[in-house]
């Protein structure tokens, strides 16, 4: 296939953003060519959405170039990079549900007559448009009579009709069904042979080698690298997004097999899920045991910790604790069997920003004993104070806004919130995530250490090596299903990568 | 407890020299106005007037703060004021005996209350939205009650609420305090403030921490419902009659205001019943002051909004950057200088 490549569209050269405190994006470059679609993938904090920012202009960028056609642009504001050609459609479709399918298309740019909307004109172009997007729908309905998967197709029919140089798609399958999905697939095929440009982000590998030419890999703000999909294993490309690097400074081992608490388990999913969250799924959580869970972004990984403590309440299945089944409406219930979770979203789920420190601290504990019955100042002190010592929460005093604590010492304040209601089973989600390195490998002692003190612990991370090293048992989960089951000696970062990577491919590990 | 309650003190001195400057206008415009005298049992005087005048925004403010806390807001109190007057001015004139018509008209606002908390906390409609509904049909409500004509009565218990004395204050006085004590005691002696606070601030890693944050929410509207009721007691005995039509009008507003002036942030978390008692009455302070100046009454709207305004500038958060970095500026070319 040693044809000359098409055209460059699009090229992004060293793109830079900083936040307070992070670089979201260090000198990533992006190229984009005439007719192919083009894969962005990385996992949670890769730089993909601060990469489609940058892109759209929606935010500013501190350093790097972008050439359309060979000609430098500045998208300043969406307008802009909308002049330039380029256009983004959203996971969260941002057209507007009240108002006709019509209007949505032509939104700021009504077709007129003496002034006015030209509405019956509008209605007769915007069908037309469908049309040859491959919808026969009535753009005078209002766009909320259509499901999700409609809505997106008119979302992409406005964005191309605007712009029709580079389309950007953010997570466009996220909400919809197989054939929904096979729909898009056919519009976005016909697109692409137009010569239009798509970067097309998503989780789904499957969907990637459906349909992508070339595949751009992001990590931690900067760019793995960019291959073409047709040469790429996916073994390789599971690699490129976990990032697994030769085990150079993995000071974890794991310890020996007769070292793992036998018996019967303190809880037991058996066929748990919840349908459109995640598949039936099985654990099994012994106490002073790690079960850890792998899988990439999107894999159902987070969903698995949402039905054990009752975020969600599982419709399939059972749980059992002590052996005896429960339902669990809400993460009250969980708490109440003893139960405790540390969320991946830190800030949006975990922190309670505003209050201090020994608030955040008591918070669990003050709910499993009700409104009623107060943990009296100097008990919240004293309980605030051991664990600041305990965990070695660096602060000045327990007293400090939470949010002034660095990533590191918001996690330990987390932990401490949940080791004071001396939990059975600690459920943690990406414990290590934006952690610095120092503050990174106390946690995993910490959780080791827990281990060894008869509390049973479900980490789910997206660190292959420490997951490797400190699971007892790997529940490896892929497209929102499990994937497979990892004990003793099989547990390794090769075989974790290999059973993610849905294991057609037997060239062994990468 | 001493040390409390000076940190606590500490917390409340913008209110305090806002209270002052309000108090020192009165004392300008008449001179005489700190001046206590007992007579029959019951201090008379300027600061006497303004608490009692006060008195049911007062209660409203300890009933609003930890709704706004919640990042929440109450537009109902004032119709819920008209309300509970109608019910206990029918109960007596229906010749229920007065204790039973006062605790009907508490039961009303608390039914309210818990209307408002279904909506909220259980629905989940906006605040706003959900208890504007109640503002609305409840003025309705009243008239029902009422039949549309000003209920007078003549119950001289229910009349008492608002002119009976006790420990030489007027009773609406005693009433305020010990509701705004009692409000106090009960969210700082029980967990309900960490709780009220946590759920204002981050409804979701509050219910992730295992907080019952819908029965928070709940009952922070039933507790404003129950201290709403208690001031349409108060102001319905104080003109002995229920006035469906102006009982509470626009006085969702006051309380707003006086909780907002107290140092709640309307975006939720941190709040304070004290300093929002303090709003109060700097509002009555700066109302009793504008008609002792003799000046037109409707200048007392203008003045509270530029009060507000500068209130809520000095919390935003775009200001206070810019503040800043003004005085900055300032100081550095002092320095230069």
């Amino acid at each position: 296939m040693a044809v000359t490549p098409p055209p460059v569209v699009l090229a992004a050269r060293g793109l830079t953003r900083q936040y307070p405190g992070v670089r979201a994006l260090d000198g990533v470059d992006l190229t984009l060519r005439a007719g192919e679609i083009h894969a962005l993938l990385g996992e949670n904090g890769a730089g993909k959405s601060t990469l489609i920012n940058l892109l759209t202009g929606a935010q500013p960028r501190d350093g790097g170039t972008i050439t359309v056609d060979g000609v430098a642009i500045d998208p300043d504001g969406p307008g802009g990079a909308v002049k330039a050609g380029i256009a983004a459609v959203y996971q969260e479709i941002t057209l507007l549900p009240n108002l006709s399918v019509a209007q949505n298309l032509y939104l700021g740019r009504e077709p007129t007559r003496w002034g006015l909307v030209h509405r019956s004109r509008m209605n007769r172009e915007g069908g037309a448009l469908l049309r040859r997007f491959g919808l026969a729908i009535d753009a005078s309905r209002p766009l909320s009579d259509f499901s999700t998967a409609v809505q997106q197709l008119i979302a992409i029919a406005r964005a191309v009709d605007l712009s029709a140089k580079v389309l950007i798609l953010d997570e466009p399958t996220a909400s919809l069904d197989t054939a929904e999905v096979q729909t898009l697939f056919t519009l976005l095929r016909v697109l692409r042979d137009q010569g239009l440009a798509i970067v097309f982000v998503t989780h789904f590998l499957d969907q990637v080698y459906a349909l992508t030419d070339r595949i751009t890999v992001l990590r931690n703000g900067r760019l793995v690298g960019e291959r073409r999909t047709a040469d790429l294993p996916r073994l390789d490309l599971v690699a490129m997004m976990l990032g697994k690097t030769p085990t150079a400074e993995s000071h974890l081992s794991r310890r020996p097999a007769a070292a793992i608490p036998a018996g019967a388990p303190l809880v037991r999913a058996e066929g748990l899920g919840r349908r459109r969250l995640v598949g039936a799924f099985d654990a099994a959580l012994h106490a002073g045991a790690v079960l850890g869970a792998a899988g990439l972004l999107g894999s159902g990984r987070t969903e698995t910790a949402l039905l054990l403590f009752g975020v969600e309440t599982a419709d399939q299945g059972q749980l059992l604790v002590d052996g005896k089944a429960v339902t669990l409406r809400s993460p009250r219930d969980a708490i109440r069997l003893g139960f405790g979770f540390c969320p991946e979203d830190r800030k949006l789920d975990g922190i309670v920003a505003g209050l201090s420190i020994r608030e955040n601290i008591v918070l669990a504990l003050q709910a499993k004993r009700g409104w009623w019955r107060r943990l009296s100042t100097a008990q919240q002190h004293e309980l605030a104070d051991r664990y600041i010592k305990l965990l070695d929460i660096r602060t000045p005093d327990a007293e400090k806004p939470i949010q002034l604590l660095s990533g590191g010492n918001q996690q330990k304040a987390l932990l401490a919130r949940w080791l004071a209601t001396e939990p059975r089973l600690l459920i943690l989600d990406e414990p290590t995530r934006g952690i610095d390195v120092g503050a990174h490998a106390e946690i995993v002692r910490l959780l080791e250490d827990l281990r060894d003190r008869g509390m049973a612990l479900y980490v789910i991370s997206s660190e292959i090596e420490e997951v490797a090293a400190y699971s007892d048992r790997v529940l490896v989960m892929r497209d929102r299903a499990p994937a497979g089951l990892l004990e003793g000696d099989s547990i390794t970062p090769a075989a974790i990568v290999n059973a993610i990577a849905a294991d057609h491919h037997t060239q062994g590990a990468a | 407890m001493s040390a409390f309650i000076l940190i606590r003190l500490k917390a409340a001195r913008p209110q305090l020299a806002l209270l002052v400057l309000a108090l020192l206008v009165n004392v300008f415009v008449a001179p005489g106005f700190l001046d206590l005298r007992l007579q029959d049992g019951r201090l008379f005087g300027g600061l006497i007037d303004i608490l009692n005048r006060g008195a049911p925004v007062m209660l409203l403010a300890v009933g609003m703060a930890p709704v706004i806390a919640t990042r929440g807001i109450d537009l109902s109190v004032g119709v819920i004021m008209a309300i509970s007057g109608a019910v206990a001015a029918a109960g007596v004139n229906a010749g229920l005996a007065w204790p039973l018509a006062i605790l009907a008209a508490l039961a009303t606002g608390l039914v309210c209350g818990l209307w408002n908390g279904l909506l909220v906390a259980v629905f989940r409609l906006q605040p706003i939205v959900a208890t504007l509904i109640l503002m609305v049909a409840g003025r309705g409500i009243a008239q029902l009650i009422t039949e549309g004509r000003i209920l007078t009565f003549t119950e001289p218990h229910l009349i008492a609420v608002a002119g009976a004395t006790l420990a030489a204050l007027p009773l609406p006085v005693v009433l305020a305090l010990a509701a705004a004590g009692l409000t106090g005691l009960l969210v700082r002696t029980t967990a309900l403030g960490l709780f009220v606070e946590a759920v204002g601030t981050n409804p979701r890693s509050s219910r992730l921490a295992g907080v019952h944050t819908s029965l928070v929410l709940g009952a922070v509207y039933v507790w404003s419902g129950l201290m709403a009721a208690l001031a349409g007691l108060i102001a319905t005995a104080d003109i002995k009659g229920a006035d469906a039509n102006n009982a509470g009008l626009w006085l969702e507003l006051d309380a707003i205001l006086a909780v907002v002036i107290g140092g709640t942030s309307l975006y939720g978390g941190r709040f304070s019943i004290g300093r929002s008692v303090l709003g109060a009455l700097v509002l009555q302070a700066m109302r009793t002051a504008i008609l002792r100046a003799g000046l037109p009454p409707e200048l007392n709207l203008v003045l509270m909004a530029l009060v507000v305004a500068a209130v809520l500038t000095q919390q935003s958060p775009a200001f206070r950057p810019l503040a800043q970095s003004l005085l900055a500026r300032f100081k550095n070319k002092e320095a230069q200088a």
